[in-house]
Order: structure tokens, then C-alpha cells, then sequence
């Protein structure tokens, strides 16, 4: 036997290696059918990966003070060895984490992958969605430019709408009474270890829950259902490697193609992945015109500033925000849908599905531009549509004339 | 596997090349991917200045007198040697651990009795650490000190563990440090401007 | 099923709403080269000479400046002012508390100016200072309402005035429109003048990411190397997934 089989069954002896590399990947039988909306769950964890990395060597040479951090980025930019492309890599990848996330979610929405016995998996990955908008948050206050300050600074006073508790629970967050060094700091320590270690329990949790009821596919039907009796493995199963391994590993070249163009070639992505604004230092008093949160946020940012104020109160804004990224929770419970998968449902759902697209990236594209009277209707009349979809989804899902499944799974 | 039966018989031969082809771009691809990042370790520009060379006037350097300079962080002494000073040198072989430098660093034109430049004898231009364990020696000009015996030279002493460096900084015999002080490399843009930190002449 | 159809299509429809018309001042596109060396540096000269009185270009290494083609010596004797090294940044003295008191708010640092405002406007902004004895400094400008910069290159340029015509439209509406007008000629032919300009404009363009030209040449590398691999990748999934099915 080699030196590295004996090796291995040295640790075997000691520890679950060669049966979690066998249950995690090496035999883990996946559906054979998984399309191109399947590449974004190992996408996201590699872009994971790339921030971490590149996270690392930021905090080499990072200072988290006021008086400092828009400095130290531009010694980064100009001084260190490199410093640039880690710095590019580092931001691009925070707007590319993003576009998979979402492809990744709606996936998840088409296929039903939300639905029983996979209605944890979801939750889980609802709080990584929720820890990844914080961690963003927080880490774009960093650059210590003018969107950074004055995008935290009106994030962390819709806080101050709740009521009763509002003001002093703002005051608690940025540890002063503006967003200053204080706030930097504790921002600082969120994004670089608090919320990357939350993070990463979290995605493991959400690969077990996963590998716990085994993975849907795109007819949204059960292989496990159909086994052959000979060996016990589900006939439309095959093992994740070598098939997904190879088949990952090109959907990450693809990845790597898109991510270096913009690297290397549009890295500000016309103002959108690095914001014009965000190259002048943090000014406490002097607001810029047109305050936007970055690109990812936008949608909600179209909701909250289209509720109009109650009682005075921006506090209803703030609910509907905050409801309509929670709202997700409830997917595998609002679903009353006879089947799981798009490809047999019908066409009342095509449709609202489609409005629920239309919605989330046209609010997206008005959260981008100053409100004006025109815009703010129309995004009222969005945000309900939205919130359609998932209210009257209960009922909508359950009148949808639906199409017999096929017994085995399809291309 | 589990699947209908598999016509075509598995062609070995070009999963192994494909596979090798594709392990040696992805070994590239990891090398060039890791390179910048451990690249950026590397001192920045911002050190690189500061540690850039350091221009000293020696016009007003009474005979027999120190300077001390810093460069790269670190205490750099310019002594303007007496001719006495000079002349110890050549007297105080036994006393010496490694009297022709053959084990300290220093420029090839330093690489004599004086440890100078040739063009420039009595000046000695040496980094004030101890070659022991880092601390910054005293100079101890004063021949035949109480302290540190009737046969002292005139040195430098270091009061951390008790090495002794001769007029030359060249380490004395039976004492912690192992080898002469360094001696950095210098220019002399011209008899009063001492350059410490380049070798312009390239020898 | 008509019915959702036609939703469907209304609804994709509904992004052309979002388009309203935007009031912003016509910017002249900078007539830039940023390969020209020798524009950038007569740019850096026209940078360091005029512009470095009261801003400061606290990132950019003068030491850098060997970008441009130009040698440390070059540089030192050039563009490095006596009281600074050339590996110090582009620092200067002018404390920016009395900046502020002198000129109402601190002018403010350059290094990346040309990343937040951009080479058009800036191009354009140092060609509209014009007259305007209500200001403190005496001049204004079209880009910038109410500046408190001076027109630090007047005698180059010669001095603008502001001519204001009223007219009426199509509609009935009274429409003011500006233009400027070169009243005392200045050293500099106007067209000399605008060279001038674009080559300060081109070396701000340089020094807010001096990296730029190594970045986009890396890329094309990278993104060819990828491109094979891309290849390579595909023809190795599509052999083993050969085994199914």
C-alpha cells in the first residue's frame, strides 16, 4: 500500500475523513438533470472563498480610523505591491457574491426548491441572505468615502423611527451620536470576523440540511422515489464527483471569465459596483446630492422611500422593508402548489412570477435614480405587486391548473 | 451508476490527457492567482522611501567625533577616526575575533583593516546594532578605559551581555557576539556629503 | 389564459415608465489620450507648477511619476519642489484650516478628483471660469456655481465674460440660455489654452489610478489564459459526461 493510502487510514482511524469526503461529495448522489441554474449554489461559495481571501490581505493594510481608512485604501490602490487588484477583486466580488445570491434564490423560487422536506435548507439560506445585506452594510462604510458615511448614517437612523426605542437603539449602534470612528470601528470588527464566522456556520449548516434530504432538480420530482433494486441508489442519481466536480469546475471558469473582465477592464462598472461619490472622504457636513445605497440594496431602498409617512412617522417604511425581505420565510408555507417545479405549473403562476421579476428589478432601477412623483407612483404600484405575489400566493397556487410530473426526471 | 447501459466504451486514454491538461492549467492558474497576494507582502513604496538613503553632512565633524543617523529604522554611526584611532588598528589584531572580516557583512570596498572607504580612511560608517542580540553599543573612545581594562583599544561597548567592537567595529575574541558590525553601504557625493544607504560606485 | 398573457406583456412594459429627462449641464468630452506620455507629462509640469499652490495629491508618489517615462533625476530636478524627497507624496504646505477661512471651504486633495467628478467635467470646468465681480474672488463658474477657486490660469486663457440671452420657444416660454465669451485674450491661443487643459485633465486622469494602463494590459492575458482554460474545462465535462445517459 503507498505511503499516502496508509496515510489516510491512519487519520481514518481517527477521524470521519474518508466518510465525510464520501458522504459530503464523493458519493453524494445528486440528480442527473441539474441545469444551468444549478451552477450558483458552488458559485457562491467560491465567491466566499474570494473574499475571505482577499478580505485577508485587505486588513493587512487596512486602518479602520476615520482619520486614516480613505488613506490607507488609496495606499493599498497605489503603495503595496498588487494592492489594486486586491482591492478590485475584493470589490467586485462583493457586487458578484450578489448577482449569484439572486440567481441562486431564484432558482430556488422556480424550481420550488423551498418546498417539504426542504423548508430548513430555505430558512438557512434566508439567514445568509440576511447576513450577507449586513455584512455588505457594514463593509462598505470601510472606504470612509461620502456614500459610505452618509449611506450608513441614514440607514442607521430609519433605526431611530422605530417607536419608543428608536433614538436610543440608533445611538447603542454607532456608539456616538453621528456615524463616526466609534461606528467605523465596531464596523470594522463586524464585517471582518463576527459576521464571516456567522457566515460560515451557517453555509455548513445549510450543506447538511441539503445533503440531509438530498437535492431537488429542475422537474422538482423526488429521485430518491425511484431506486434501483439492485444497488439501492436512486436511477437518476449519479455520484457528485466525478460529474459535478468536473461540471463545477466549469461553471467557475465561466465565472472567472466574467469576473477578470470586469477586473481588469471596468471595475467601477459605470459607477454602480464602485460609486463616483464614494472618491471623495467622508464629509459629516456636507451631504451629497443623491444618496443611494449600492446596487443590491436598491429594491427596497424603492420601498421605503415609496410608503409615504404616517403620523409623521418613517416607521411604516421601515416595516414594509423590512417585511418584504422576510417575507421569503414564509415561501415553503405560502406555496399551496400541486407540484414543485415551473416546468408543470401553470399559466396563473407563469404570470406572477414573472410580475414578481418585473417588480424586484424595476423597484431596483428606480431605487437607483432620485425619486420624482411619476417614480414614486410607480413604485408604489410595484411594492404591491410584490407583496402579491407572496400574500395571494396561498390561493393563486392552488387554482393554477397544473401538469401530471413525469415519473422519472427529464433534461 | 445506475443508469441504461453505456454503449461506447470509455476512452481512458483522453480523460487522462484531458484531465492532465486541465490539472497543469489549473496548477498555473493557482500560482498566478497566489503570486499578487503573496506578492503584497513585499515592503510597499511607502516603506521602500522611508527606507530610502539618508544624506549626511560630515563638514563639521570635530576629529574624534560620532554621529548617529537613522536609516531603515535602524542607528547608522559615522565616526570621523583620529589618526591615533587609525593606528590602534593595525595593533590590536590579538585581541580580535575576525580582524579581516571574512565572516561580517560589509561592501567590498570596506573589506579592509580600517572596514572604509579607501578614498575616505578615517571615516567609519557602521550600523550601531550588536551583533549578539540587537541592542545599540556605547562608543568608548577612551583608551584604556577603568572599565574595560588597560589593553582597551578605544571602541564601542555594549552593555547588554558585554561585547566589545574594536575603532574598526570588529568584534573582540570571547565575548556573546559572533561576528563584526555591518557596515552599510555608502557613497560619497563628495568629501562633506555622505550618502548613507546606496553604493553609487557599483564595486 | 389570454387574459394572464396580456398582463404578462404589460408588464414588461412597465420598465419604459421609469425614463424622465434630467437637468444637468452639457459636459465637453475631454480630448484625452491617456497612452500620450508626453502629454501626461506636460500635464504633471502644469499640475505641480500652478495647481500645487493650494491642493495637495496626497496619495501620488512623486517617485511614481517614472510611469510617465521620466527618470527619478528627471523628476527630482523637474517636478520635485527643494523641500521634499522625490519618494514623498505630492504634499503641501498650506495648512487646510486657514485654506478654508481663505477660501471659504479647503480646496480640496486631487489624487482621485478625476474618479469623482470625471476628465469630462473637469475638462470642462477649467474652461468656464468667467468674470463676476459679485464673487470674492472675482470670477465664477458655469460648471461650478459660486466656486470659491479663483481662475488660477487666467493669464493663460485671458479673461471670460458670461453673456445671458433671453428668448422665447415654441411655447410661449421665456428660455434664458449662457454662453462665454473670451473678452482680454490671454497668452495661450484659445485652442493652445484647451490643449493645456486637456493635458492637465489627462494627468489627473493618471494619478487618480496610476494603474490603470497595467491593469487593462494584465487583463488581456488573464482573460485569454481563462478563455482556454474555459476549453479545456468543457471538452473534459463533456468526455465523462459522456457516462450518462
Amino acid at each position: 500500500m503507498s505511503a499516502i493510502n496508509q496515510l489516510i487510514d491512519w487519520v481514518d482511524d481517527r477521524f470521519p475523513l474518508t466518510r465525510m469526503w464520501k458522504e459530503q461529495w464523493g458519493e453524494y448522489i445528486a440528480p442527473k438533470n441539474f441545469n444551468f441554474w444549478y451552477y450558483f449554489g458552488s458559485l457562491a461559495m467560491f465567491v466566499l472563498v474570494i473574499q475571505i481571501v482577499s478580505g485577508i490581505f485587505l486588513t493587512m493594510n487596512y486602518k479602520p480610523d476615520a482619520k486614516l481608512a480613505f488613506a490607507s485604501v488609496e495606499y493599498i490602490m497605489r503603495d503595496v505591491p498588487w494592492g489594486w487588484l486586491i482591492r478590485y477583486i475584493h470589490s467586485t466580488g462583493a457586487s458578484m457574491f450578489f448577482v449569484v445570491v439572486y440567481l441562486h434564490m431564484f432558482r430556488g423560487l422556480m424550481y420550488g426548491s423551498y418546498r417539504k422536506p426542504r423548508e430548513l435548507l430555505w430558512i438557512f439560506g434566508m439567514f445568509i441572505y440576511l447576513c450577507l445585506m449586513g455584512e455588505a452594510f457594514f463593509g462598505y462604510l470601510l472606504p470612509w468615502g461620502q456614500m459610505s458615511f452618509w449611506g450608513a448614517q441614514v440607514i442607521v437612523n430609519l433605526f431611530s423611527a422605530i417607536p419608543v426605542i428608536g433614538p436610543d437603539l440608533s445611538l447603542w449602534i454607532r456608539g456616538d451620536y453621528v456615524v463616526s470612528d466609534a461606528t467605523l470601528n465596531r464596523f470594522f470588527a463586524f464585517h471582518v470576523i463576527a459576521l464571516p464566522l456567522v457566515l460560515l456556520g451557517l453555509v455548513a449548516a445549510h450543506l447538511l440540511a441539503l445533503h440531509e434530504v438530498g437535492s431537488s432538480n429542475p422537474d422538482g420530482i423526488e429521485i430518491k422515489s425511484k431506486k434501483d433494486p439492485k444497488t439501492g441508489l436512486p436511477l437518476d442519481g449519479i455520484p457528485s464527483h466525478p460529474y459535478y466536480t468536473i461540471k463545477d469546475l466549469l461553471g467557475v471558469s465561466v465565472f472567472l471569465i466574467v469576473f477578470s473582465a470586469i477586473i481588469f477592464f471596468a471595475p467601477e462598472m459605470g459607477g454602480y459596483f464602485l460609486e463616483d461619490n464614494n472618491f471623495i472622504p467622508a464629509d459629516p457636513l456636507k451631504t451629497p446630492p443623491h444618496i443611494a445605497p449600492v446596487w443590491y440594496f436598491t429594491p427596497y431602498y424603492a420601498m421605503l422611500r415609496a410608503v409615504p409617512p404616517l403620523f409623521g412617522s418613517q416607521f411604516p417604511g421601515v416595516m414594509v422593508m423590512g417585511i418584504a425581505v422576510l417575507i421569503f420565510f414564509l415561501l415553503p408555507w405560502l406555496d399551496r402548489g400541486k407540484v414543485k417545479s415551473i416546468r408543470y405549473r401553470g399559466g396563473v403562476y407563469k404570470v406572477w412570477l414573472a410580475a414578481f421579476v418585473v417588480s424586484f428589478v424595476v423597484l431596483g432601477y428606480l431605487g437607483v435614480l432620485p425619486p420624482t412623483e411619476g417614480r414614486t407612483w410607480l413604485a408604489r404600484g410595484l411594492t404591491i405587486i410584490y407583496f402579491a405575489f407572496f400574500i395571494l400566493m396561498p390561493w393563486y397556487t392552488k387554482v393554477d391548473k397544473t401538469k401530471p410530473e413525469p415519473e422519472r426526471v427529464t433534461w | 451508476m445506475s443508469q441504461s447501459a453505456v454503449s461506447d466504451k470509455v476512452d481512458e486514454g483522453k480523460r487522462r490527457f484531458l484531465l492532465a491538461a486541465s490539472s497543469a492549467m489549473g496548477g498555473v492558474a493557482t500560482v498566478a492567482i497566489a503570486w499578487p497576494f503573496v506578492a503584497s507582502l513585499m515592503p510597499s513604496q511607502r516603506a521602500k522611501a522611508a527606507g530610502a538613503p539618508v544624506e549626511v553632512d560630515i563638514s563639521k565633524m570635530e576629529a574624534g567625533s560620532i554621529l548617529t543617523i537613522e536609516w531603515r529604522g535602524k542607528p547608522v554611526w559615522v565616526v570621523n577616526r583620529t589618526k591615533e584611532m587609525l593606528d590602534s588598528l593595525n595593533k590590536d589584531t590579538a585581541l580580535l575575533a575576525d580582524p579581516d572580516s571574512s565572516g561580517s557583512i560589509q561592501p567590498p570596498y570596506a573589506k579592509n583593516t580600517m572596514r572604509a572607504d579607501p578614498a575616505h580612511p578615517n571615516f567609519l560608517v557602521a550600523v550601531g546594532v550588536c551583533t549578539h542580540l540587537g541592542c545599540s553599543p556605547t562608543y568608548r573612545k577612551e583608551v584604556g578605559a577603568a572599565d574595560l581594562g588597560a589593553d582597551w583599544p578605544g571602541g564601542f561597548f555594549c552593555p547588554c551581555h558585554g561585547s566589545k567592537f574594536d575603532m574598526a567595529a570588529r568584534v573582540f575574541k570571547g565575548v556573546p557576539a559572533p561576528i563584526n558590525l555591518e557596515i552599510p553601504p555608502y557613497t560619497y557625493l563628495s568629501d562633506t556629503r555622505l550618502l548613507i544607504g546606496e553604493d553609487r560606485k557599483g564595486s | 389564459m389570454k387574459f394572464w398573457k396580456k398582463a404578462l406583456f404589460v408588464l414588461v412594459l412597465a420598465p419604459t415608465l421609469v425614463y424622465a429627462s434630467s437637468g444637468e449641464m452639457k459636459l465637453d468630452p475631454a480630448p484625452i489620450k491617456p497612452d500620450d506620455r508626453i502629454s501626461l507629462q506636460r500635464g504633471a509640469h502644469t499640475f505641480v507648477n500652478y495647481c500645487m499652490g493650494c491642493h495637495s495629491a496626497a496619495y501620488m508618489r512623486y517617485s511614481r511619476l517614472i510611469d510617465l517615462g521620466l527618470t527619478e533625476k528627471q523628476i527630482k530636478e523637474n517636478l520635485v519642489p527643494t523641500s521634499a524627497k522625490v519618494g514623498d507624496t505630492m504634499w503641501i504646505t498650506m495648512q487646510k484650516s486657514d485654506a478654508a477661512q481663505w477660501f471659504g471651504a479647503a480646496p480640496p486633495d486631487l489624487s482621485v478628483i478625476a474618479r469623482s467628478r470625471g476628465v469630462d467635467w473637469l475638462y470642462t470646468y477649467m474652461r468656464s471660469f468667467y468674470r463676476d465681480e459679485s464673487r470674492p474672488t472675482g470670477w465664477n463658474n458655469l460648471v461650478f456655481d459660486k466656486v470659491g477657486m479663483p481662475h488660477v490660469l487666467w493669464q493663460l486663457q485671458g479673461t471670460q465674460i458670461l453673456k445671458t440671452e433671453e428668448r422665447t420657444d415654441d411655447h410661449g416660454h421665456k428660455v434664458e440660455s449662457h454662453h462665454l465669451e473670451l473678452a482680454t485674450p490671454g497668452q495661450l491661443s484659445s485652442r493652445d489654452y484647451d490643449a493645456l487643459v486637456a493635458d492637465l485633465v489627462n494627468y489627473l486622469g493618471y494619478m487618480g489610478e496610476p494603474a490603470k494602463t497595467d491593469r487593462a494590459q494584465l487583463g488581456v492575458i488573464v482573460l485569454f489564459f481563462f478563455a482556454l482554460m474555459f476549453v479545456l474545462l468543457l471538452l473534459l465535462k463533456k468526455e465523462y459526461w459522456r457516462d450518462i445517459k
